[in-house]
């Protein structure tokens, strides 16, 4: 038997190629055909730029997520600690060197691409504390020592990023940090406790917030105290969303996005503009979607052998999960709007680039199932 | 290496936290879903509609205004194509160059220039600036020549109000302008019809007819983007013009009143006695309405607005004067119809130097040496204003209100056609203990009987009551829109208790324009086919002092604000009266060198134009 598995170990460039999960890989690519439709759909019927880059985006990242599912998950395990701190060697240069873009500095320009490292960390965190738990032994889970350590490795990268600033990626950095802490195992009660902690302090927090974050909460908390100015956005959204109705108003028809009444539709709402012209049916199935994945994920952590692959399959789909809800929710007036995009469909080489090395991961992680970390 | 047992604890832990998010991630997705049921299925209605909204804008655009023609069908107030200039902003170049270049051909002044340009930054760069609301035909062309040198200038011809006939109907038709603030707060119709340089009536028929004349908008509908920009027309929907308006004013009658009170402040009405059409009606001095419609200079207006003879003041309906002597018919009708006296009854007129003295006042007639002893003719034939006192103390203010009133003074007699009539006042003693809170005396009826004191009437007012005399004592209501086909219960109704008294009172209006000593004799016309009957009248603005008697000044020796107003009513042609009139000169001086001249200019057109509307009825009656 161990001699089998040994042997197994082994497999060859084909067996690997036997061993994708090709509903997964199927589910991503049924997504990301409707990514380029509907980006297609926002550049109005034409393929412009947004269409054409986020295209070749995708083919480029896809193709790269293959790679990465060819390649030992015991690699990755092992590059776990170096890329957290190179991302956050990123994040420092973003800093001093970035790019500034509508008042905030999110990028650095590396000649052929600018990229966001704030997004890369939202999956290098959690390959970081995945690693960071898999050596550790359970009874120290809860110790002193490893609770700091963790929040040390959350707490770093987020204040980078919103000190930027980008107060949604920071936010979504640390759910994916605490995601992979809920998951190592660490006490109920701390959860419990902090969250209780925060929804106290929250009074406390948002007399910290810029003032464009505050309205932004008011604007949450009532959208038509300033229909034209803060609450503008929601609204519309809303109102595409809402017009959309149960089969939407047709491919390339929605008036809302056309007649650039929506905001930002190319990134973070891009759903609102996938909804309007899809309607009940069409949100439904993308969700359908989503699900499909985000369970494929889970269901690879599930078969993996090691806890390494276990914490991040489980992690990543989770986070995966959170960013979908996020967006949705805010795109549908339920959240307040922080900048958060919707992975894979919304435009941003960033974000579609961590989404795909996570998935790789994950995909590795099934191409080398029986693979034991030590 | 690792501890079995411990690795299986954690996994153990793993499993049963991915299950518990499991659950939470189920539980999560179906809030999501029902939100999006909420949304899209069940709030769908609210929101399509907001979508709409969003995206569907009417520009509407100015309705074409009702015109007003007058008897005959000629056109008083009509639509003339207008010569404007527009520019759309975003859709030139080089804004400056052409607008300079505007300025240069259309020698424009640098106010004006300035105006523009302010205009300019107030609009949206895609919407359209009016350079120039009512350009000549020469600038037009000019600016067509040059064209091809003023990229994104557009000329355009569009429709205004046009008053062909300027000032002669301007208190009768009033004029356009400019809707403002007023207007959309006091008239719904035009707050739903408002569009920018939408012109509304302001006074005259132009403001009471504003519902039927206004029309309604033609309607453009576009889809527009999130910044207004129109992307395509989805619509268009022609507006109706507003409704044609006929009166029943004869415009050649109407130029000769505006002709004869040319230099004078005063009023001359004209009315059919039987149908209480209005055949003319005119108040002096009258302005070109034409000048309000795009706007009136400021000199123009201070000019209008600071003539001591008041050219705004619609003299015809809200000018209230003492009738003078012209209220004689309707004191000797009451008397008659009261039996107080009968047609013999005779009074001595002494003159001056033996008024009339009552209670210590001092009551003269008009004529120094007096007129001896009169009876009812001769005392209306000479206007003998003793007799009347006598007539009037014996008849009573309240019993003369009662008559006065019943022939239409006292009260509007359009009603509510036109915003600025007055109802004029009939004193009696009940009106005096209510307005003044003290009692009546004697001495006011006295007073009252030459139409002096309290009293107040209209020219217009004046005219229904002769008009009444005229047509044998009957009830009419005056209108002036010629399809005005208002039934009224009492139409034709008579207004005496023996049509006798009437016609006591016809012969001697006719004894005073038609015999010798008559106050109005020099005016009369001699052909029986224009003979006219009427009565002066003499108002005084000011108490005649024993000083003022002695100098016997006569009336351009007097100041012009104390001078006195001529009035005249008259009705013709005496042997089959068909039409009334009122003449009121103010500060004209007596009424019978004054007003009762301008009346034998106008019977005689009158009664030729008279045959000429009815040809015309007959010719329509045919046509149909």
């Amino acid at each position: 038997m161990y001699q089998y598995r040994r042997f197994n170990n082994k497999n060859g460039f084909f067996q690997k190629f036997g061993n994708l999960d090709y509903i997964l890989l199927s589910c991503l690519l049924i997504l990301g055909f409707i990514s380029l439709a509907t980006m297609y759909s926002t550049d109005g019927g034409e393929v412009l730029f947004h269409t054409r880059s986020h295209f070749i985006k995708f083919v480029v990242f896809f193709a790269m997520m293959l790679v990465i599912s060819f390649i030992n998950i015991k690699f990755w395990f092992s590059l776990g600690y170096l890329s957290y701190a190179v991302i956050l060697g990123m994040l420092i240069w973003t800093i001093n060197f970035g790019i500034t873009a509508s008042g905030s500095k999110r990028w650095i320009d590396l000649y052929f691409l600018n990229i966001q490292p704030s997004e890369l960390m939202k999956i290098f965190i959690i390959l970081c504390l995945a690693k960071y738990f898999h050596r550790m032994k359970s009874q120290h889970v809860n110790s002193f020592y490893s609770i700091c350590f963790s929040l040390i490795i959350i707490f770093v990268p987020m204040s980078l990023v919103i000190i930027q600033p980008d107060l949604g990626t920071s936010l979504l950095i640390a759910i994916s940090g605490i995601v992979v802490l809920w998951f190592a195992g660490l006490n109920h009660k701390y959860f419990f406790y902090s969250c209780l902690l925060s929804i106290i302090s929250l009074p406390i927090i948002i007399s910290f917030l810029k003032p464009y974050q505050k309205l932004r909460v008011l604007t949450f908390l009532n959208p038509d105290r300033d229909p034209l100015g803060a609450g503008y956005q929601i609204i519309q959204s809303k109102i595409a969303v809402g017009s959309g109705g149960f089969t939407g108003k047709g491919f390339l028809k929605g008036t809302q996005s056309y007649l650039e009444f929506l905001p930002e539709k190319h990134t973070d709402f891009i759903f609102t503009l996938f909804s309007e012209e899809f309607g009940f049916i069409g949100s439904v199935l993308l969700l359908l979607i989503y699900a499909i994945i985000i369970y494929r994920v889970i269901r690879i952590g599930a078969l993996s052998r090691s806890y390494f692959a276990k914490l991040f399959c489980y992690s990543f789909g989770t986070s995966i999960f959170i960013y979908v809800v996020i967006n949705m929710s805010m795109v549908l007036g339920l959240l307040p709007i922080v900048g958060s995009p919707l992975p894979i469909m919304s435009y941003g080489g960033s974000s579609m680039l961590a989404t795909m090395i996570g998935f790789g991961i994950v995909m590795s992680a099934k191409t080398h199932s029986q693979q034991s970390i030590a | 290496m690792i501890n079995i047992s411990d690795s299986a604890t954690k996994l153990n832990s793993l499993n049963r936290r991915m299950f518990i998010i499991a659950t939470a991630k189920i539980i999560i997705l179906g809030g999501i879903v029902s939100r999006l049921f909420f949304l899209q299925v069940k709030e769908n209605k609210k929101y399509l509609t907001l979508s709409d909204k969003n995206r569907i804008r009417e520009w509407k655009l100015p309705p074409i205004r009702g015109e007003f023609k007058d008897y005959f069908g000629n056109t008083i107030a009509g639509n003339f194509e207008a010569y404007q200039l527009h520019i759309i902003p975003e859709e030139v170049e080089d804004f400056r160059y052409v607008i300079y270049r505007v300025k240069e051909l259309l020698e424009l002044t640098d106010k004006q220039f300035k105006r523009i340009l302010k205009k300019k930054d107030e609009i949206k760069p895609w919407e359209t600036l009016i350079v120039s609301d009512n350009l000549s035909w020469e600038k037009f062309s000019k600016i067509n020549n040059h064209l091809y040198d003023l990229n994104g200038v557009k000329p355009v011809i569009s429709i205004s109000r046009d008053y062909p006939y300027k000032e002669n109907f301007t208190h009768v038709l009033g004029y356009v302008s400019q809707a403002n603030e007023n207007d959309l707060l006091t008239n719904e119709n035009i707050k739903e019809k408002f569009v920018p340089g939408l012109k509304v009536g302001k006074t005259g028929l132009e403001k009471s007819f504003e519902q039927k004349l206004i029309g309604s908008n033609s309607v453009e509908r576009y889809e527009v983007n999130a910044y207004g920009r129109r992307i395509s027309q989805l619509a268009f929907q022609t507006g109706d013009k507003g409704e044609t308006i006929r009166l029943t004013i004869d415009t050649k009658i109407q130029e000769l009143t505006n002709e004869l009170l040319k230099e004078k402040a005063g009023s001359i009405c004209v009315m059919d006695i039987y149908t209480g059409a209005i055949i003319a009606m005119h108040s002096s001095p009258s302005f070109d309405p034409n000048s309000f419609v795009f706007g009136i200079s400021q000199d123009e207006w201070q000019l209008i607005r600071n003539n001591p003879m008041k050219p705004l003041v619609n003299k015809s309906l809200s000018g209230n004067y003492s009738p003078g002597s012209t209220i004689k018919p309707i004191v000797a009708l009451s008397a008659l119809e009261n039996e107080i006296i009968n047609p013999d009854f005779t009074v001595q007129c002494k003159g001056h130097k033996n008024p009339l003295e009552l209670y210590g006042q001092t009551y003269h007639c008009w004529k120094k040496e007096g007129h001896g002893f009169v009876n009812l003719r001769e005392a209306m034939k000479q206007s003998c204003d003793t007799y009347f006192y006598e007539v009037a103390r014996r008849l009573g203010v309240d019993r003369l209100s009662v008559t006065a009133k019943k022939f239409g003074l006292g009260q509007k007699v359009f009603k509510d056609v036109f915003d600025n009539e007055k109802s004029g006042l009939v004193p009696n003693t009940e009106w005096k203990k209510n307005a003044l809170g003290r009692n009546w005396v004697l001495g006011e009826t006295i007073i009252t009987g030459i139409g002096q004191g309290f009293i107040q009437t209209t020219p217009i007012q004046l005219c229904l009551m002769t008009a009444q005399i005229a047509n044998g004592g009957y009830k009419i209501y005056p209108k002036i829109v010629a399809n005005d086909d208002n039934q009224y219960a009492d139409k034709f109704m008579p207004l005496y208790k023996k049509s006798r008294n009437i016609k006591i009172v016809q012969d001697a209006m006719f004894s005073s324009t038609n015999e010798v000593r008559g106050t109005s004799f020099r005016s009369r016309l001699d052909d029986p086919k224009y003979r006219f009957a009427g009565k002066t009248g003499t108002s005084q603005v000011k108490k005649i002092t024993e000083r003022d008697r002695e100098l016997d000044l006569k009336t351009f020796e007097i100041p012009y604000e104390e001078r006195d107003h001529a009035l005249y009513v008259a009705f013709g042609p005496y042997k089959s009266p068909r039409y009334a009139l009122s003449i009121i000169i103010e500060h004209g001086g007596s009424g019978g060198t004054v007003a009762a001249p301008l009346a034998k200019e106008l019977f005689k057109m009158i009664v030729d134009r008279h045959e000429i509307r009815k040809n015309y009825d007959n010719k329509k009656y045919l046509e149909i």
